[in-house]
């Protein structure tokens, strides 16, 4: 059987679960039910001097129906007194000791203001540290948050601090909100922390409202920038993980954070290298519930592919990720539609015309299939927009348009138009013209249906070739 | 200028039949509709709309409704289909629109494209607008429409879009034909064709009502009009051939639809049997279930396999706890003053396919009401007497695009020429023969001596 159970920074844990520092984290009442509800450990919300939060505080995307598709906050660190948070720390730990408990700090840029949070926290019986360099509004005015994060020396200042003293693991939290992720892993990396967690929430405005012409969330008409978090940013966060787990002078533990809700999310983090992954908007939205079907479902995964532990698979995509000049030109890869799926929607045909190739036609039932398949390599034989001068999509609206159709008759109009039954009608499939097709995937992408199109390998004869191998033997021709 | 008193303020609706057929499909509520159109795939031309006979861009009007630009998404539909409204209600969405939606093919329940339309609409009349067509200077051409049905209507909005004046003729006091007096009030309430009729009304198209137009007055009407568009739909409802068919309690689908929808008629005896088994047929039972009555039978001479209504219709018509009776037919209708009885032959089938009465199977169903619904007549004599335009079996001849008929000056549409359909086929055939005539009118004022 596989386990969940795995070590993190030296902080071992029952599962690579954690919240992260949030509001499902504001105190040791909700972290114990969390912990109750099968999550691994908890980074504590944000403990430094009490604020004052406004109302309201987030806002969301939905997107095609779907609500929370992206989630954005205006919310501060906590507003509870730093000592009820120690005090619940400590209970929190005493009644769950197998449990992480990670106090994440974020005080006043002064050494011994530092020093002293740090020392406070770990008496609690914190099991590590996070500092918190990434909170990219309100704190941020202060000194704080992503405006230590933005700037490495700062990063490394500070963590340098904490390092000075602390006992127990410190894990710096990066702010996504910088041009290149890696400055300030490096500089953590260098002040001596002991891991990384990333990404921190994006800068966002996530909507105006078209009535009143304020920004959601609204606080008394007026809205400032949030912090961007939940679903919509998980290609972002993953791309800031790849980038730190691929860089020697950033790579160190680190945990991932991003828009994971499931545990299909979390493997991915995992495969890019992380060794925990944190979650926030998932239990926003759904509750702590989230968390039995994503260690059920990893447990499930790695036994389908043999994994023991966490680190069995840890980083496995990292070899698989590559510079675009390192990619092999000569791989070729074109759409076949399953015309046995389909179901007619022509959305390929449609995609292909306005944002591909125009080598999609719907002419199955005109002789199309007939068409011969030339053999050439269209990424360097075409560059002109359907040479077969098939019917442009305005046309075959236009065609449908002059179309008289009249409602059937039960009985007497058998398979007339409105009739759904039966299979899709072969003048609705579209056809690959496979001598154009580049192989850019676009119409498996807007394909409703799975498996309907695929991307197949065509052998093009030619040996294996990069963009970087091409430059450099070219040039030796050249000599 | 004089207050314009609408048609909906003309002819209120009896409060006692808007209570007994509320809708049969309540309209979707935002929380509904929203998810619904997202839905939809937004096919590339989309089967949909090729199945729709007006085209309405349905992946279009949807696609608006996901955006909350409702106004955008009922002109889309009103561009198409200006009877959009009722037949958002009528149309029999599983055989067209939604019959033809490519998640059938899915394993998916197809989208609700008439419940969204619907919505759309909806939101469209509540607003207040006006239809949002941009109507151009006045022709000085001018049409005749006969029959003031959805076909006529589609027409007359059609040639207003091209600043030709129509004048629609009507045999009835309101307009709007079987979609004001012929569809289930369950269906298509008598207000909402109203409502919509009154915004055609406000393009500028005339109405004369209780106007029989026979040959005389067509000839009239041809010498003062560029154009005459027939779109006087079918005559009356066959007959069984019976003894005894005047006597009271003998009535037909659409004498007892119109009679309810209207107010005349807010009751049912006991007992009603309902001869035919159409769309009608199943509408006129439905409304005797509704209207109170116990017992409600329809008397089909074939099995259910060979029934005209649409499957849906019969599954509604179970569903109100219609009850039928098969391979039977009237022999006689018994009574002294008023119906007391149907009595009913059982047939079957010969060797040719023919229908026999099995000798000695006679029985009398004892009803109080005997509602008959196998079929409409024509109602072309008065255009053939004169060989005004050529028809075939009683139905107008027509060029499919254009409405015209062997008579240049004579265009047609709806059931008239097709034998009888749906709504939207009338709207449809009517649309297309307002472009038909304004471009015949247009070439022929370019082609007239200067």
């Amino acid at each position: 059987m596989p386990t969940l159970e795995n070590t993190f920074a030296g902080i071992k844990c029952l599962n690579p679960f954690w919240l992260a520092s949030a509001p499902p984290t504001n105190c040791g009442e909700q972290i114990m039910r969390a912990f109750d509800a099968g999550w691994g450990g908890a980074v504590w919300k944000t403990i430094g001097d009490p604020v004052t939060n406004v109302s309201s505080r987030y806002s969301s995307i939905d997107w095609a129906g779907q609500r929370m598709m992206g989630f954005n906050n205006i919310e501060l660190i906590s507003d509870r007194p730093i000592e009820t948070n120690l005090r619940e720390i400590a209970e929190a730990k005493r009644r769950y000791p197998k449990h992480a408990v990670i106090a994440s700090l974020m005080v006043e840029s002064k050494r011994e203001v530092w020093h002293d949070m740090v020392k406070r926290a770990e008496e609690a019986g914190a099991d590590g540290l996070e500092l918190n360099f990434g909170c990219p509004h309100g704190m941020s005015e202060r000194g704080m948050g992503s405006a230590v994060g933005q700037v490495p020396e700062y990063c490394e200042q500070i963590s340098y601090w904490v390092k000075e003293v602390a006992r127990t693991p410190v894990i710096v939290k990066l702010t996504p909100n910088i041009t290149d992720i890696r400055m300030s892993a490096r500089a953590a990396k260098r002040a001596g922390a002991d891991a990384l967690s990333a990404i921190n929430t994006i800068n966002s405005i996530t909507g105006i409202d078209l009535d009143t012409f304020t920004p959601n969330p609204n606080v008394d008409g007026k809205s400032s920038h949030g912090g961007y978090c939940g679903p919509a940013v998980k290609p972002i966060a993953l791309n800031m993980v790849q980038q730190i787990q691929s860089d020697a002078l950033s790579v160190l533990p680190l945990s991932g954070i991003g828009g994971i809700g499931s545990w299909r999310d979390a493997a991915e983090f995992i495969l890019l290298g992380c060794g925990n992954v944190q979650v926030c908007t998932a239990a926003m939205h759904y509750g702590y519930r989230i968390v039995e079907d994503m260690a059920d479902g990893l447990l499930e995964w790695m036994a389908s592919k043999g994994f023991e532990t966490i680190e069995d698979f840890r980083g496995l995509s990292l070899p698989n990720v590559k510079e675009w000049k390192q990619l092999n030109i000569n791989s070729r890869i074109v759409a076949n539609i399953h015309a046995d799926k389909c179901i007619g929607c022509q959305l390929c045909y449609t995609a292909c015309w306005d944002g591909a190739h125009q080598c999609i036609h719907v002419d199955r039932t005109e002789g199309g299939l007939d068409q011969p398949v030339l053999g050439t390599d269209p990424r360097y034989a075409q560059h002109e927009a359907n040479p077969h001068g098939k019917p442009t999509p305005a046309q075959v609206i236009g065609l449908s348009n002059k179309s008289v159709t009249m409602t059937p008759i039960p009985k007497l109009d058998l398979g007339g138009v409105g009739s759904g039954s039966g299979g899709t009608p072969l003048s609705r499939i579209p056809r690959v013209d496979v001598d154009e097709c580049v192989g850019c995937n676009l119409c498996s992408l807007v394909c409703p249906v799975p498996d309907c199109i695929t991307m197949d390998k065509v052998e093009t004869g030619l040996p294996p070739q990069s963009w970087e191998e091409r430059v450099a033997s070219r040039a030796a021709t050249a000599q | 200028m004089p207050e314009v008193v609408t048609f909906l303020e003309q002819f209120q609706p009896s409060a006692e039949i808007v209570a007994r057929f509320p809708d049969l499909h309540p309209s979707l509520d935002r929380q509904a509709a929203i998810p619904e159109a997202n839905r939809c795939l937004f096919c590339f031309d989309a089967p949909c709309m090729v199945a729709c006979p007006t085209h309405i861009d349905v992946p279009r009007f949807i696609k608006k409704i996901a955006s909350g630009n409702l106004a955008g998404s009922a002109k889309t539909i009103l561009e198409s289909n200006v009877l959009a409204s009722s037949c958002s209600r009528a149309c029999p969405v599983t055989v067209l629109c939604e019959g033809a939606c490519v998640m059938n093919h899915y394993n998916k329940q197809p989208i609700q494209i008439g419940m969204l339309q619907r919505y759309a609409m909806d939101a469209f009349h509540a607003s207040g607008a006006p239809l949002p067509y941009a109507l151009p200077p006045e022709t000085g051409k001018a049409v005749a429409l006969i029959g003031a049905g959805p076909a006529s209507l589609a027409c007359a909005a059609e040639l207003r879009r091209h600043g030709i004046a129509a004048t629609i003729y009507d045999a009835r006091p309101m307009p709007g034909g079987l979609n004001t007096y012929g569809i289930a009030e369950y269906k298509l309430p008598l207000a909402e064709s109203l409502r919509e009729i009154d915004l055609i009304a406000q393009l500028g198209v005339s109405f004369e009502f209780n106007t029989q137009v026979d040959a005389a007055k067509l000839a009239e009407l041809e010498a003062t009009h560029d154009a005459v568009f027939l779109g006087m739909g079918l005559g009356a409802i066959h007959r069984l051939g019976l003894a005894n068919e005047q006597m009271p309690g003998v009535t037909n689908a659409l004498d007892y639809i119109e009679g309810y929808k209207t107010g005349a008629i807010l009751t049912a005896p006991a007992s009603v049997a309902v001869v035919g088994a159409g769309n009608t047929a199943i509408d006129a039972a439905n409304a005797a279930v509704r209207l109170g009555a116990t017992d409600v039978t329809m008397i089909y001479r074939r099995g259910p396999e060979q029934m005209s209504a649409f499957d849906f219709e019969y599954e509604h018509a179970k569903q109100e706890g219609v009850q039928f009776l098969w391979h039977v037919q009237p022999t006689a209708i018994v009574g002294e003053d008023k119906v007391e009885g149907l009595t009913l032959s059982m047939l079957e089938a010969s060797a040719d396919g023919s229908l026999i009465p099995i000798a000695g199977s006679e029985f009398t169903l004892p009803v109080d009401l005997i509602v008959l619904a196998i079929g409409q007549a024509t109602h072309t004599a008065f255009l053939t007497e004169q060989g005004t335009v050529k028809t075939e079996r009683g139905r107008i001849l027509i060029d499919r695009a254009t409405g015209q008929t062997s008579n240049p000056r004579y265009f047609a549409g709806g059931d008239c020429t097709n034998g009888g359909r749906e709504v939207v086929d009338a709207v449809a055939d009517g649309k297309r023969a307002g472009i038909g005539i304004a471009a015949s009118l247009k070439s022929m004022g370019e082609s007239a001596p200067a």
